[in-house]
């Protein structure tokens, strides 16, 4: 990415041999050089389209199978979270285009407070998501062996009826007073193979899945739940070891989607450290310190883990120091960043960059969050 | 595509002063950013409401409409598709092909084949749980 | 193969004024390390390709001699041999090492950075008439990115290899039994050793091929001269440009399929793992809507490489060009809706493998509509036999028995009863071997000249040729007729009746690789005693040559002037310096200086 690129179309206009820092020998003009970067960017977003598209794709063909499942097991994300990280994220995005827009007309004071607030935006949001994934954890719903429904779970809780209670309650609620616990599903995947074993015997829903004849796969046995009913696990039937496949399909899309989060932050601080004099960029580095340090003082009280809350405070108190030391020169220095009318290709890459991030989030949340 | 030309759709900044060297490129007016961002807010409530109403099968598909429709406010306006080359476009377009022909071909034989490997009649019980 | 590049023997004569080429431009591994000339990456994935292809060769001989006489505990009269079962399961072990390695090798690292990397890093910019691809340092990334995956993923394979071999272990897992497919739930549920490293080092090699797709896709449209609308481009690049369209839609799908096996096989989340609740066949979508794609990937840049050889060694305008640049647009397209035949057995639905059988028909009309205007090409052309021609010659047979077996594999009812046995490890052969390869071999010796500045030996050439073409088929061929006859592939055994086939095959297998050895000693040979290389050694028409052998490092002073690629007409031999003038442009002769003037 990130080819230096400058686009003063008047320049390269009347002297074909100028010396323009940012322009690469083997283009002509600054006008091809920045097309081609756009034109790389826009490819390279194509290919990150591909690659979340793999996972759109598992989504879909198992909430097209399992429709209850995902019914039954999306009740344990908080509509409420999620939304207000929807609204954080947007609102990055805003300041996103704002700073491209500061950039083109060379409004650097306004660029590097546009570039600061996106990158608070970007860390809003993951701050918001550690939240969920810290709610997940205490209630054994991550993937695999961690999850509470997994058939190789391996921890002593029973897997609660119904996830609605984990958001009304609270975040600390354990899961067992989620409702009545469940049977608790046989640990080893091949011997439930061997016995024949009716899941739901005993429970209300027994009469609903027996056989019927009626179809040739015989499978047409259990009623659909009417649109209003409030589905619980035991309802799923023999769906019910789909669940733990929500979860893991939920933390591998907001997973993967927080990589590129951070992946977008790495890049807009790499943009705000450019935006700012280069006298003053320990300043920025400072700051960045300070909120690496607060950001895992954070974690540290969530999880709660006391080294991880004093290692941050320590880590933030040296940022602090760093940016106070070079705190001067930034405050004389400011408006003397390398982005201006003639040169401001790396904006607009990350922003593209960054806004891609935005525009696959706005579809997870309804996805992931919203089912119906 | 050739480079000689510049972008049909380019145009002078709407605003801000002219710099000797400035760029061919559109600046979107602060004015344009804040109506596509209150849209953006808007239609998030909206898919957030959409969600007490009984809509059925058809819920899915509101939920992906609003958000296309959101998708394309972010597209146009704060990625710039509306003033940019249309070959931009065409690329982030045929992405979009390319995981609709993945997905629909796969949930398509997935729906056929899944009774394949459902247990035969009679032999549910032994469903694992 | 070519360690020669950090002494730089070549170039150096001072025959030419300037002095100056891309080779001699700098000095010391630093300055080729982290070049961004894009003639130097080319050079350095040469290298390494190379290597590789070297590592997968000698496991495909390794694997061929295996097979020559398999451990059995009963010889053909019924008497016990000796052989107790635990050797039997020790050599059908490393068996499973030896062919994951080749294939995985083969095709992660040899065939799908071939072409592309190699040539189309080299000769594409030129053939622009370009300075440099569209993002140099970003070539330069993909290249890294490139050696680091390579080491890590080879280390893992020959860890395991070592293993099964000799009972050594070595940090980091014992290797890939799975193949190069990595199917589930082998592989997530069963499979010992390194799975999760060698899905990382294919996921790392991936994010190469995709950076490479992003660089030439930009590159062609941004760089083209003035005068070179889309229909006056050279055929190579219509093809690099499908090849890059493959791989920047398809790779992504690779990545996350291989991110999906590891969180498979780390965490167990049951996507895949039927045990778990997972859907196997899902697996399978997934990794062949990259394969496949990534199949055509491996042979259109060799289709490209042979639409410009056979123009220049005709000495005639290729014929239809339109039909061949829309062609490697309608493969590259076609690609992606084909993958389901690679699924017709393993529980795709019925529905699904009607359609998908019937759209793998409609990639032979592209393809064949190739071949008909190659044959057109040649016919009453005036045409060269040299070595790179004969290797095209070579690649027009064996992509056409390889493209007619693809239809009967492709033919559902048929299929069914070949999949799985060496009918099918014969038909992608052929296409991947027999024309991937002949077709990189043609464009390794037709560029060679404009690469290193040496003339290759035709004499020595034209031997290994016969070796390489003859080898070929006697492997080959016998595995079709012994896959119709029902030998199963990836069995480190076989029935006694199998035998001669087996034989004529591994015979096969060390006549071809003679010839490549042949080949890779007319290389080392060329680089030493080579006679110097002219301008413009096949009178060939394209930007690429009207710049001295080898290129300075800007390639061109000024954009040459563009014209139709393929009009040959005025382009004369001249005996004095062993190759091609052309007095209408104006042209200078080889000897003369390319004036490469220095902005």
């Amino acid at each position: 990415m990130s080819h230096a690129a400058t686009n003063p179309t008047v320049v390269a206009a009347h002297n074909g041999h100028h010396h323009d820092p940012h322009l690469a020998h083997h283009f002509e003009t600054p006008e091809q050089q920045y097309q081609s970067g756009k034109l790389g960017m826009w490819v390279f977003l194509a290919t990150e389209i591909l690659m979340f598209g793999g996972l759109f794709c598992a989504y879909s063909v198992y909430r097209h199978n399992h429709p209850e499942v995902f019914e039954f097991a999306h009740k344990a994300l908080d509509p409420v979270l999620g939304g207000i990280n929807t609204v954080v994220l947007i609102t990055s995005s805003l300041t996103m285009a704002w700073g491209v827009r500061a950039a083109q007309l060379g409004q650097k004071r306004l660029l590097i407070w546009c570039l600061a607030l996106t990158i608070i935006g970007g860390a809003g949001f993951m701050a918001i998501k550690s939240i969920e994934y810290n709610t997940k954890w205490k209630h054994n719903l991550f993937p695999g062996s961690y999850n509470v429904y997994s058939k190789t779970f391996t921890g002593e809780e029973t897997p609660p009826l119904d996830l609605a209670a984990l958001n009304s309650e609270g975040h600390h609620a354990p899961a067992h007073e989620a409702g009545e616990a469940a049977p608790h599903p046989v640990k080893t995947i091949y011997d439930t193979r061997l016995v024949p074993h009716d899941p739901n015997a005993g429970t209300p829903d027994e009469a609903k899945i027996k056989p019927s004849f009626a179809t040739s796969t015989g499978m047409v046995t259990q009623a659909p739940p009417a649109a209003e009913e409030h589905l619980i696990y035991t309802d799923l039937g023999r769906d019910r070891h789909h669940v733990t496949v929500f979860f893991s399909i939920y933390f591998l899309m907001t997973g993967l989607h927080g990589i590129h989060v951070l992946v977008g932050m790495s890049l807009i601080y790499w943009l705000l450290r450019r935006a700012i004099a280069s006298q003053a960029r320990f300043f920025a580095d400072g700051l960045a310190v300070t909120g690496t340090g607060l950001f895992f003082v954070y974690l540290g009280w969530l999880i709660p883990l006391t080294f991880l809350l004093i290692g941050g405070a320590i880590v933030a108190a040296i940022g602090i120091v760093i940016a106070l030391m070079f705190a001067g020169r930034a405050l004389r220095a400011t408006g003397e960043g390398e982005f201006d009318p003639t040169y401001f290709t790396p904006v607009d890459l990350v922003g593209l960059y960054w806004h891609l991030v935005d525009l696959i989030w706005i579809f997870l949340f309804p996805l992931l969050y919203l089912i119906r | 595509m050739s480079y000689a030309n510049p972008p049909a759709s380019a145009h002078r900044i709407d605003d801000g002063a002219h710099v000797e060297g400035a760029v061919h490129v559109h600046a979107v007016s602060p004015r344009l950013l804040l109506t596509v961002f209150g849209c953006l807010l808007v239609l998030t409530v909206v898919t957030v409401a959409i969600t007490k109403v009984p809509l059925g099968a058809f819920a899915i598909w509101a939920a992906l409409g609003i958000a296309v429709i959101k998708a394309t406010l972010v597209l146009l306006y704060f990625m710039h598709l509306r003033w940019d080359t249309p070959f931009n476009a065409i690329i982030f377009v045929s992405a979009l092909l390319f995981v609709a022909i993945f997905i629909s071909a796969t949930i398509g034989d997935s729906n056929e084949y899944k009774v394949n490997y459902l247990p035969p009649p009679g032999s549910e019980i032994q469903a694992p749980q | 193969m070519t360690a020669h590049a950090g002494t730089l023997p070549i170039g150096q004569a001072g025959d030419h004024e300037h002095g100056d080429n891309y080779l001699t431009h700098g000095r010391g591994i630093k300055s080729w390390l982290f070049t961004l000339d894009h003639k130097r990456i080319g050079i350095m994935y040469m290298i390494l390709v190379c290597a590789n292809f070297l590592l997968g060769g000698i496991f495909a001989i390794a694997l061929r001699t295996m097979l020559w006489s398999p451990l059995r505990m009963f010889d053909a009269n019924g008497n016990p041999t000796g052989v107790t079962q635990e050797q039997i399961n020790a050599s059908h072990n490393l068996y499973n090492h030896f062919f994951t390695l080749h294939g995985a090798v083969m095709v992660f690292l040899f065939i799908i950075p071939s072409i592309p990397a190699i040539l189309g890093n080299f000769v594409l910019p030129m053939q622009l008439g370009a300075k440099d691809v569209a993002f140099p340092r970003l070539n330069l990334l993909s290249f890294w990115i490139y050696m680091i995956g390579a080491v890590f993923f080879v280390y893992i394979l020959l860890s395991g290899v070592l293993h099964a071999a000799f009972g050594i272990s070595l940090p980091g897992g014992w290797g890939l039994d799975t193949g190069w497919t990595f199917y589930t739930p082998y592989s997530t549920a069963r499979a010992q050793g390194a799975v999760v490293a060698a899905t990382l080092g294919a996921f790392i090699l991936g994010f190469s091929s995709i950076l490479t797709g992003v660089n030439f896709i930009a590159t062609v449209h941004m760089l083209r001269p003035k005068g070179m609308t889309w229909f006056r481009m050279p055929l190579f690049i219509w093809a690099i440009y499908s090849t890059a369209i493959i791989q920047i839609l398809a790779t992504p799908v690779l990545a996350i399929t291989l991110l999906l096996l590891v969180a498979e096989r780390t965490l167990g989340v049951g996507i895949f793992d039927p045990a778990l609740g997972g859907d196997p066949v899902l697996y399978q979508h997934f990794f062949w809507f990259y394969s496949h794609p990534a199949v055509y990937i491996m042979i259109l840049p060799a289709m490209g490489v042979i639409s410009d050889v056979i123009v220049a060694f005709s000495r005639k305008h290729v014929f239809g060009y339109n039909f061949i640049a829309f062609s490697s647009i309608a493969i590259a397209l076609l690609s992606f809706i084909v993958w389901g035949h690679h699924l017709f057995v393993s529980g795709q639905s019925a529905l699904a493998n009607a359609i998908f059988s019937m759209l793998t028909f409609s990639v032979a009309i592209p393809s064949a509509i190739k071949v008909f205007n190659w044959i057109s090409t040649l016919y009453k052309g005036d045409v060269r036999l040299k070595t790179p021609m004969l290797y095209a010659l070579g690649f027009i047979f064996l992509f056409t028995l390889g493209g007619l077996t693809g239809l009967f594999l492709g033919a559902l009812s048929v299929d069914i009863y070949l999949t799985d046995t060496y009918f099918i490890i014969a038909h992608f052969h052929y296409v991947m071997m027999g024309s991937t390869l002949f077709a990189f071999i043609a464009g390794m010796y037709y560029w060679w000249p404009k690469m290193f500045g040496k003339m290759t030996n035709e004499t020595l050439g034209k031997i290994a040729f016969c070796f390489v073409f003859f080898g070929f088929n006697l492997t080959f061929f016998p595995q079709f007729v012994m896959g119709a006859r029902g030998m199963p592939r990836r069995y480190a055994s076989y029935p006694i009746k199998f035998v001669t086939e087996h034989h004529l095959s591994t015979t096969g297998a060390y006549t071809l690789g003679f010839g490549l050895v042949l080949v890779g000693i007319d290389w080392m040979y060329s680089l030493k005693r080579g006679k110097k290389a002219p301008e413009n050694p096949w009178g060939a028409n394209t930007l690429e040559w009207r710049c001295s052998s080898p290129p300075p490092h800007d390639n061109f002073a000024t954009t040459p002037l563009v014209g139709d690629p393929y009009d040959l007409h005025g382009w004369v031999y001249d005996p004095a310096t062993n190759g091609w003038v052309n007095p209408e442009l104006g042209h200078r002769s080889s000897d003369s200086p390319s004036a490469p003037s220095h902005h």
